[in-house]
């Protein structure tokens, strides 16, 4: 029972994350390995709030922010520095981990690679969204242990709203249409280059937002815990979008959530199997390419000149 | 009124493969007029419509619009006041948005764009009555995506899309070529409707040369960046078919085609 839990509560988290490199990966079409960073980069910011005793929520909102900030970045050094794709987000990735150890560290004068925050059961030192004393103990006895994923679960709908609704916009609407055919975008008389770093922006925000996330429910950052987090979120959304994608009435967004579910409880089953968990990334990479050579996922852009 | 003037263009310059495309190329259309513009290929047809939306930039020269030098604007802005379709009906419309959709990215052009809905529910009638006519059947299938339409279905929702709102410059490159010759001719038949109503000014690459001679009221033929043929109105009308091809064929023989 605790694994199912704490598979969906895993999974839910990393929902979050699958949703920002839906925006990247399959409606702009960009392959944004800044994603690595700025997964860390939430976390990072978050445990420091925690741990100064800011508010687990504002925690949170900062994480996000400071994610949109790393994707704002990463847009500008590809449309205004006339970067590749591929490139701008692995500069950024790269500057992140040094960013990350600062952050963690507290200061600019050293880095640090983890850090953990955990609370003895007589003191609730640090206070994270999931041991918030007034929000947790709102819940009735029988939900309690059911808290962590209750919340978790309300922040992934609230996100997925979020986004549903931004996509049905103008703005979501020419973002939709940037990564279809940026000839278009042009001839609407926008600049491509703007509303490819507002979905960079967005998505990157999203990512932090995850690893913001993770980093209250485990009480840990660990600088470390970036690595393959593009290969976890694009495995996610590549399952969520071939199991559901062509059901038009599944939304994206919802295929990149289960997609993420699904993607957890296979994780699950190779801890089960006895995968020693220093092969973690191991199984991350395995699943990935069983995923992508099943699925028969190609370039997009092909379709354009079909 | 259109002009450009003493415009150079040299692609790849200081390489092996160094192609002038223009030198001092001079060409002046009139508002409201229809020029057709034939050629053989790489006379630089599409490198002037290339000139004249923004997507290249010439090496030399300017180009104007009713005095306004536009040589450096990007290609973005000028989309403002130029509508262009493409010969590939791909490169119109966004293949997985839907009709509706696709028409109402077209309907706020030029406006600003943020958080309001992307479709106005008040304008869907509207776009059902701009469909209607085509007789494509594609008023009934406003949430269908792009993709799964045919080539001649997009390139007629393509030329909507451009022409919606109220543009100076119709800039058509070779529009019908990669369709079958009907829907070719219905393509064909809006356009010239198009222009008509809104009284655009239209510059037309094309290589059929039916459609050059029918319509239209000036008759361009490129060759080697220049213009080898250059007939307007009354005199535009006193050419055939035949004698346009002849022209076409001793142009050819002199590059040894």
């Amino acid at each position: 029972m605790s694994i199912i839990l704490n598979t969906l509560e895993q999974g839910l988290i990393y929902a979050i994350m699958a949703m920002g490199v839906l925006i990247t990966y399959s409606i702009l079409d960009f392959p944004d390995l800044s994603v690595d960073g700025t997964f860390p980069l939430g976390a990072a910011v978050s445990a420091v709030m925690i741990v100064n005793g800011h508010s687990p929520v504002l925690a949170l909102c900062l994480a996000a922010a400071a994610g949109a900030i790393a994707g704002l970045l990463t847009g500008l050094v590809h449309v205004r520095l006339k970067v590749r794709d591929l490139f701008s987000g692995i500069i950024m990735m790269t500057a992140l981990y040094a960013v990350n150890m600062h952050i963690a560290a507290g200061s600019l004068t050293m880095g640090r690679a983890n850090l953990t925050f955990f609370n003895t059961p007589r003191q609730m030192k640090y206070v994270t969204i999931f041991d918030n004393n007034g929000l947790v103990n709102a819940f009735p006895e029988f939900l309690r242990p059911y808290s962590t994923l209750i919340i978790v679960l309300a922040i992934v709908l609230l996100v997925k709203l979020l986004l549903d609704l931004f996509l049905k916009t103008r703005a979501g609407y020419l973002l939709r249409a940037v990564g279809d055919n940026e000839t278009v975008v042009t001839s609407l008389a926008q600049d491509k280059g703007n509303i490819k770093i507002m979905g960079l922006v967005i998505a990157n925000a999203f990512v932090a937002l995850s690893g913001a996330v993770l980093c209250q429910q485990q009480h840990t950052f660990e600088i470390s815990m970036g690595t393959g987090s593009i290969a976890m979120a694009l495995a996610s959304v590549i399952i969520g979008l071939n199991l559901f994608g062509r059901l038009s009435f599944v939304k994206g967004t919802t295929a990149a959530i289960i997609g993420s579910i699904i993607y957890k409880a296979c994780v699950a089953l190779a801890i089960q199997a006895g995968v020693p968990s220093s092969d973690m990334k191991l199984v991350t990479a395995f699943l990935f390419l069983i995923i992508l050579s099943i699925s028969g996922v190609q370039r997009k852009k092909a379709k354009l000149h079909a | 009124m259109l002009e450009m003037k003493g415009i150079t263009k040299i692609y790849n310059p200081g390489t092996v493969q160094e192609l002038c495309i223009f030198q001092d190329f001079s060409l002046s259309i009139e508002t409201g007029g229809f020029v057709s513009v034939v050629g053989s290929n790489g006379s630089g047809k599409t490198s002037m419509l290339n000139l004249i939306c923004g997507s290249i930039c010439p090496d030399g020269g300017s180009i104007l619009i009713d005095e306004r030098d536009i040589t450096r604007e990007k290609e973005f802005r000028r989309a403002r006041y130029i509508g262009r379709v493409y010969q590939n009906p791909a490169l119109g419309t966004c293949p997985s948005m839907t009709i509706l959709e696709n028409l109402s990215l077209a309907d706020h052009k030029g406006q600003k764009q943020g958080l309001r809905a992307g479709t106005d529910r008040n304008r869907v009638q509207g776009y059902r009555d701009l469909l209607a006519p085509l007789g494509l059947g594609l008023e009934n299938m406003l949430q269908s995506k792009v993709g799964t339409l045919s080539g001649g279905q997009r390139q007629a929702l393509a030329l909507l899309m451009s022409t919606m709102t109220p543009i100076s410059f119709l800039i058509l490159d070779e529009h019908t070529a990669a369709l079958d010759p009907k829907t070719a001719d219905i393509i064909m038949d809006l356009t010239d409707r198009i222009v008509r109503e809104k009284h655009l000014t239209a510059i037309m690459v094309t290589h059929n040369l039916r459609y050059a001679v029918q319509y239209g009221n000036r008759l361009i033929m490129m060759h080697q960046g220049k213009a080898v043929l250059d007939q307007a109105g009354a005199d535009k009308e006193n050419v055939d078919i035949d004698g346009l091809l002849r022209l076409f064929n001793e142009i050819s023989i002199e590059c040894g085609n």
